[in-house]
């Protein structure tokens, strides 16, 4: 089991947002998390990756064996875990290659490794670029400055492919995106899964879900999993809109 | 977790200055207090000639006649003038020789300040300069430089081997009546160092002062004369530190370059000294006039400064720019934090024809912290062509600190073109989770979005010095993030 979470709680300013979350992701699954505005979609990202604003009221979270809300956000991405920012910050005057090098050696020395030769990493690169379909320009540029909607989340996408993680969330990766843009990121998505990772979508939409086929979904209302399905609950969901889990609020898990 | 930033506010709060330390060594001090008697004093301890205690005498009465300016955007600190001691010298000075006659004390203290000074172990490719506390202690590579025919060496023994290009020049970029500070160092100066590239020679390697201020209730009052003769380069660098004491300290320098006709002068500063502890008490007040004057055509004078110390920061290093064709240029990186205070910027004069200006300048406010840039560009009747351009960044970490922007730009001939760009920026929670999510922690993070901003100006420090700029300002924001 690479992701259990039991019973997550979780609130913003006393306001609970999270009311019990039960989820559990295996290595080699993609599931998808769908639901309405405010639902708690992009929360549930937040408290797994550490934002600090989040407090964590109740539950657990056991992320590849160990207890995930013990450790700081940055030990959380050492461990294996990615996000893929809804809204990606810009950084002034950090080239997105030095951020990447920075990063990638932090978490290499976390595992006791020592930091990769600049030959390697640029060959890591080059390949990595290739195969998000990421403009090599970009690549020297400030991070994120001045990057168009379509630009930023694809450098989501390239992050993720040079940090190689275990488990990736990706929060409305598709929100602002045009069909080609959406295309290139899921075809990078699809390239990069593998039975020994696995992906988190958060979408509003079914689009994505053409795209990127998930195993499961899950649909979350009210800061709880209202129903859980295989991918046609997707198409059910685009059908009818979000009204109908709406009623009956139960907990339930898969 | 959510009380994560008070931790690191706090864990920030205790954090020691490094080089607080005191060195125990026997010093001669003069007694507290500012008279006629004081510089007599001085100048006798100097043996130095008529002319030079009648000139710090005229000094001493500019200072008397001078008020405290007002205009600064802090509240100037009553200075006790009567309570410090003018004078500090370490004990066993005669006249060291060779480097074997220093004080092994005085030599360990360097070294731990990362500044070795005996022949083996000194910098390749950098000449330094060590003043401690009023006097030069030891100039390295004296030697090599003499080969080329340039003068390094402590202002005090220039007054003795060269007093004809010191009487020249001293006072002739920053007069003694100039500002009251400059007028204090003017009577007091005890020393700094003296630089003359002759003419046509590109000096091989990059030169270096070392300043340490010491002994209690002491101020530093050293000046530093670069002189740059037709077709010459040089580069020089200057740091400074200090112990930690609850009292404040007056460092009160003046520096004046003057470079003739095609010479260039690039004059860069790693400002560490004491700022004093969390709740403002001690540290030093960096009360500093700086002026280089283009004198020839085609010359070039770049300041670059590192601001990182002090309690207070106060200086504007200016460019005169007379010959036509000229360049100044100033780039600055300004930290404040806990209770710091800086203000500081540039002063363009635009005389001559075709003169070009650069002004860059990064404030960095952290913690309380008070950051103000003040510049000035002056284009005069005859400054046909005239150009300059300013860029003005503050960045801000954390809510409690500021940033202010002075500029005032006075143009009299309409030929001139002048830029002015601002920007200021907040370090935002959201840049640090970013890259907290990508692996890399709080510190690490401050550390790559600071460099990232102030790249322009490091960028311009000679490379030995350049790692230790960007590892001096993480360092000094380590934990500021709150």
């Amino acid at each position: 089991m690479l992701l259990s979470i039991k019973n997550l709680q979780a609130a913003v300013e006393d306001k609970q947002i999270l009311k019990g979350i039960n989820l559990q992701v295996n290595a080699g699954e993609v599931h998808a998390i769908m639901g309405p505005n405010g639902s708690g979609k992009s929360s549930l990202a937040s408290v797994l990756a550490g934002r600090e604003n989040y407090e964590v009221t109740g539950g657990e979270v056991l992320f590849d064996g160990k207890d995930l809300l013990e450790l700081s956000p940055e030990d959380r991405a050492r461990e294996g875990l990615f996000l893929a920012f809804q809204y990606p910050v810009e950084i002034p005057g950090v080239s997105n290659i030095n951020f990447l090098r920075t990063a990638l050696n932090e978490i290499r020395a976390y595992h006791n490794q020592p930091p990769l030769e600049a030959k390697e990493f640029l060959k890591l690169t080059r390949e990595n670029q290739k195969l998000v379909e990421f403009d090599a320009k970009l690549t020297n540029r400030s991070l994120n400055e001045g990057f168009s909607g379509g630009e930023k989340k694809r450098n989501e996408i390239f992050q993720l492919a040079m940090l190689n993680p275990k488990l990736s969330i990706l929060d409305e990766t598709d929100s602002g995106l045009d069909i080609d843009a959406l295309r290139i990121v899921a075809n990078g998505v699809n390239k990069l899964r593998s039975e020994k990772n696995a992906f988190i979508v958060i979408t509003h939409y079914q689009r994505l879900l053409e795209y990127i086929v998930p195993d499961f979904v899950h649909v979350l209302y009210d800061g709880r999993i209202v129903k859980s399905g295989t991918k046609e609950l997707a198409l059910e969901l685009e059908e009818k809109g979000y009204d109908w889990i709406k009623e009956p609020v139960t907990s339930e898990s898969i | 977790m959510a009380n994560k930033s008070d931790d690191i506010l706090e864990e920030y709060s205790s954090k020691e200055y490094e080089f607080g330390f005191v060195t125990d060594i026997e010093m001669e001090i003069a007694p507290k207090g500012l008279s006629e008697e004081t510089i007599h004093y001085i100048s006798a301890k100097k043996q130095e000639p008529q002319w030079l205690l009648d000139w710090r005498l005229k000094g001493y009465h500019s200072f008397l006649k001078a008020e405290d300016p007002h205009w600064q955007n802090f509240e100037l600190p009553k200075v006790d003038f009567q309570g410090i001691s003018y004078y500090a010298a370490p004990k066993s000075r005669a006249k060291y020789k060779s480097i074997d006659e220093v004080d092994p004390e005085l030599i360990a203290t360097f070294e731990k300040l990362g500044i070795p000074l005996s022949e083996q172990k000194v910098l390749a490719g950098v000449a330094v300069d060590a003043v401690f506390d009023s006097v030069s202690v030891a100039t390295t590579f004296k030697e090599t430089l003499k080969e080329h025919g340039i003068i390094f060496c402590s202002v005090s023994e220039a007054v003795q081997e060269h007093p004809e290009l010191v009487q020249k020049y001293l006072g002739s970029v920053v007069p003694h009546s100039d500002n009251i500070y400059a007028s204090l160092n003017s009577a007091v100066f005890s020393d700094g160092s003296f630089v003359y590239i002759p003419k046509g020679v590109r000096c091989p390697m990059e030169l270096s002062t070392y300043f340490r201020i010491n002994t209690e209730n002491t101020g530093q009052f050293e000046r530093t004369l670069i002189i740059a003769d037709e077709g010459s380069y040089v580069s020089y660098l200057e740091g400074c530190t200090a112990p930690k004491r609850d009292e404040n300290q007056l460092h009160a320098a003046v520096v004046e370059l003057i470079a003739l006709e095609n010479a260039e002068i690039k004059y860069s500063t790693v400002q560490n000294w004491y700022p004093g502890d969390k709740e403002g008490n001690g540290g030093i007040y960096n009360f500093v006039t700086k002026r280089g004057v283009c004198r020839g055509a085609n010359a070039k004078i770049s300041w670059t400064q590192v601001e990182t110390g002090s309690a207070i920061t106060w200086k504007y290093p200016s460019v005169i720019l007379q010959g036509d064709h000229s360049t100044g240029e100033f780039y600055s990186v300004a930290v404040t934090k806990g209770k710091q205070i800086a203000d500081t910027g540039t002063k363009m004069f635009h005389i001559g024809k075709n003169t070009k200006s650069r002004i860059i300048s990064k404030g960095i406010s952290a913690g309380e912290g008070q950051n103000s840039y003040r510049g000035l560009v002056q284009v005069g009747s005859k400054a046909e062509n005239a150009r300059n351009f300013t860029q003005c960044d503050s960045l801000l970490i954390g809510n409690r600190c500021g940033a202010h922007t002075f500029p005032y730009i006075e143009s009299k001939n309409n030929t001139a073109t002048i830029e002015h760009e601002a920007t200021t920026s907040k370090i935002g929670e959201d840049q640090i989770f970013y890259l907290n999510q990508r692996g890399i922690d709080t510190e690490k993070a401050v550390a790559l979005i600071v460099n990232g901003y102030a790249k322009e100006v490091l960028n311009q420090l000679p490379m030995e010095f350049a790692v230790e700029a960007q590892k001096l300002l993480s360092i000094s924001l380590e934990g500021s993030v709150g």
